[in-house]
């Protein structure tokens, strides 16, 4: 069972879909580390004890300071969500695309030496290469707990768009056998992913998705969605719930709260005072549509 | 259902084959890349057929349309292939690289009736078409300076191995971000008819642009600025921002809000009693049936396919409209062929001078 509420990382990376002047204040803020666990720190007294991060970079340093601190947070658990696209993206541009690959292939290892002697490579063993860079990207998370973990939306719709079908059942095998987590998926088509994920025999999956009043990024439409939500096995987590602040934090919950069967709801807040009133509603109207149910 | 035939399957081609692939109107029937891995992986799990060379797959398929991601310099050419064939043809940007190249296409497309569209996704971003539809209402009063911007941490190393690092191909700053912001300049405003005071340096390419400077004079009498460099690495991703001051107002625009203010309220902006308002993406984008990256990529695609379907002739981002901006980057780079050099000053820099010098001398 995935906690009700989890703490997302947008706002410690300069991520805001509504203002670039606002994600540079937080990028200027959020470059202190101290000023990341004080708000990590201020979630976790909140009640929060779950951080759903992209493996950035900076995601590690955040990693050294729990795995010193595991007295203090002895339930803290990560969620992480790979890759952070962009550092793919640009070294796409500057390397090429094997090039990249390359870079990002850990350095030591038999599996690492066998792909730099170009044997993956050559037989086209996609499954080989995507171990490899799922294992390049948990590296930073070694000793902290990560029972969930999920692939960013980013390459979720691109191997989905692309029709990559067997991807996905690569990537949940290694998360399950490796790791010995529960796979998860972000993407912004959720009713063609679940299509999908289905059609290769992954039951019941862990699936982030936007899920909001006013139909931000949810690809197929709101009703199409809550139908979705309300018919399909699948374990909901709902994201971009505030919608980036285009709606009052009541009514934003309310609508997520309302829809059944969504098991975690992610959201990120800079300030205690923020993070109090968010979980709190988060909390209130759960129970009161419980009551309701 | 429309045929559609992919064309380099890089960065841009990847990302439009996942899109096209999943529009309810299209098949995608064939795909032609170079890269054998990439289309040896794609066979083998996604059933794609791949051609290693245009030509076979043109004679091959039976097409509708096809879709060229390829470098820049291979552009003209390719479409010139397509055309002959009577396909429709949507083509990554820039253009191309010669402007004789383009005006030949152009007409070429025109005369057959064929759609024609290039890859200038920013005119799809909401907060770019508020903007521009402000700017055309006459609200910010007369237009009299344009600032335009683009910065990225593209490249923050003295290396490169792609072609988007060779300026024969159509890579560096000017080609990858700078024609994005002029296309936006000619979207928002209207195409500049004279360039000065060019600075086009590189700080850790060998060969290419890292950052375009230069003024801009349009035919109302405006100036404008353009402001451009890949090497910033403050910027998370690729940021760009157009700002429009007229004697009414003024408004500064990029991917995520457009912000205006109006000394005196006008009726394209009935919100606005004077004073600042703020438009943002959640209510100027409109949906899509498929997102990846953002819906301007999904939208453009769309567009072009809706435009086959009706057979419209006149539509955003022709090959017409994206040769404005190629001939905007030609007198960028005669105005900058005149100029002496301009040593780069940045410490990290590899090279002590301005990269127009040692290409002219």
């Amino acid at each position: 069972m995935m906690d009700r509420v989890l703490f997302g990382d947008n706002q410690f990376f300069g991520v805001n879909h509504m203002s670039e002047e606002k994600a540079r204040a937080q990028a200027m803020r959020f470059q202190d580390l101290q000023a990341v666990i004080d708000v990590l720190d201020a979630a976790y007294q909140e009640g929060i004890r779950t951080f759903m991060c992209t493996t950035h970079e900076r995601v590690e340093e955040i990693c050294d300071y729990f795995r010193a601190n595991r007295d203090k947070y002895p339930d803290y658990q990560f969620y992480p969500c790979m890759p952070y696209a962009h550092k793919y993206a640009n070294a796409v541009t500057e390397d090429g695309m094997i090039g990249a690959l390359r870079k990002f292939l850990p350095e030591d290892g038999a599996v690492g030496a066998m792909f730099r002697g170009g044997v993956a490579l050559a037989s086209k063993d996609v499954e080989v290469v995507a171990k490899m860079l799922v294992d390049a990207e948990m590296k930073m998370f070694h000793g902290l707990s990560t029972p969930v973990i999920f692939i960013q939306n980013v390459i979720t719709d691109l191997l989905l768009g692309l029709g990559m079908k067997d991807a996905f059942r690569m990537f949940a095998d290694h998360v399950r056998n490796r790791y010995n987590a529960e796979p998860g998926f972000i993407t912004m088509n959720l009713p063609r992913l679940l299509d999908v994920l289905e059609e290769i025999g992954i039951d019941n999956p862990i699936v982030c998705a936007n899920i909001n009043k006013i139909d931000f990024r949810m690809c197929g439409g709101r009703d199409l969605y809550e139908k979705t939500i309300a018919a399909r096995r699948f374990r909901p987590v709902a994201m971009s719930v505030l919608a980036s602040g285009a709606l009052s934090p009541r009514e934003a919950i309310e609508y997520v709260c309302g829809q059944p069967k969504i098991e975690s709801i992610v959201f990120g807040a800079s300030s205690r005072g923020n993070i109090r009133q968010t979980k709190q509603l988060i909390d209130e109207l759960t129970v009161k549509a419980a009551a309701l149910v | 259902m429309l045929r559609f035939g992919m064309v380099g399957l890089g960065k841009m081609g990847l990302s439009h084959f996942a899109i096209v692939n999943t529009h309810p109107g299209v098949k995608v029937a064939a795909c032609c890349e170079q890269n054998a891995y990439l289309t040896d992986v794609l066979t083998k799990y996604t059933g794609l057929k791949c051609y290693d060379d245009t030509d076979r797959m043109l004679q091959n398929e039976q097409l509708d349309a096809v879709l060229i991601a390829t470098p820049s310099r291979l552009h003209a050419q390719l479409v010139d292939k397509a055309l002959e064939r009577n396909l429709h043809v949507f083509c990554e940007k820039p253009f191309v690289l010669h402007v004789a190249d383009g005006e030949r296409l152009a007409s070429k497309a025109e005369a057959k009736g064929l759609v024609n569209q290039v890859g200038y996704h920013y005119r799809f971003v909401g907060a770019f078409q508020e903007a521009a539809r402000i700017v055309r209402s006459g609200a910010l009063g007369k237009v009299h300076h344009i600032r335009a911007e683009a910065f990225g941490p593209v490249v923050l190393r003295p290396k490169g191995s792609t072609w988007r690092s060779s300026k024969d191909e159509g890579g560096g700053a000017l080609y990858d971000y700078a024609c994005h912001v002029l296309d936006l300049i000619n979207f928002v405003h209207t195409p500049p008819v004279s360039v000065g005071g060019v600075a086009i340096n590189s700080l850790f390419s060998r060969d290419v642009a890292d950052e375009v400077y230069c003024t801009m004079n349009f035919r109302d009498g405006a100036t404008g600025q353009l402001s451009v460099n890949w090497s910033d690495e403050s910027c998370r991703k690729m940021t760009t921002k157009i700002s429009v001051w007229g004697t009414n107002g003024r408004l500064s625009a990029d991917r995520q809000e457009c912000q205006i203010y109006l000394r005196a309220p006008h009726p394209a902006v009935p919100d606005c009693k004077g004073g600042w308002i703020s438009r943002y993406t959640t209510d100027l984008t409109q949906p899509v049936w498929y997102y990846l990256r953002g819906e301007e990529y999904s939208a453009q695609i769309d567009y072009f396919v809706k435009a086959i379907e009706s057979r419209s002739r006149d539509n955003v981002n022709s090959f017409r409209s994206a040769l404005q901006t190629d001939k905007l980057v030609e007198m960028i780079l005669a105005q900058a062929n005149g100029r002496p050099a301009v040593p780069v000053t940045a410490a990290a820099s590899v090279r002590p001078r301005g990269f127009w010098a040692r290409v002219f001398g």
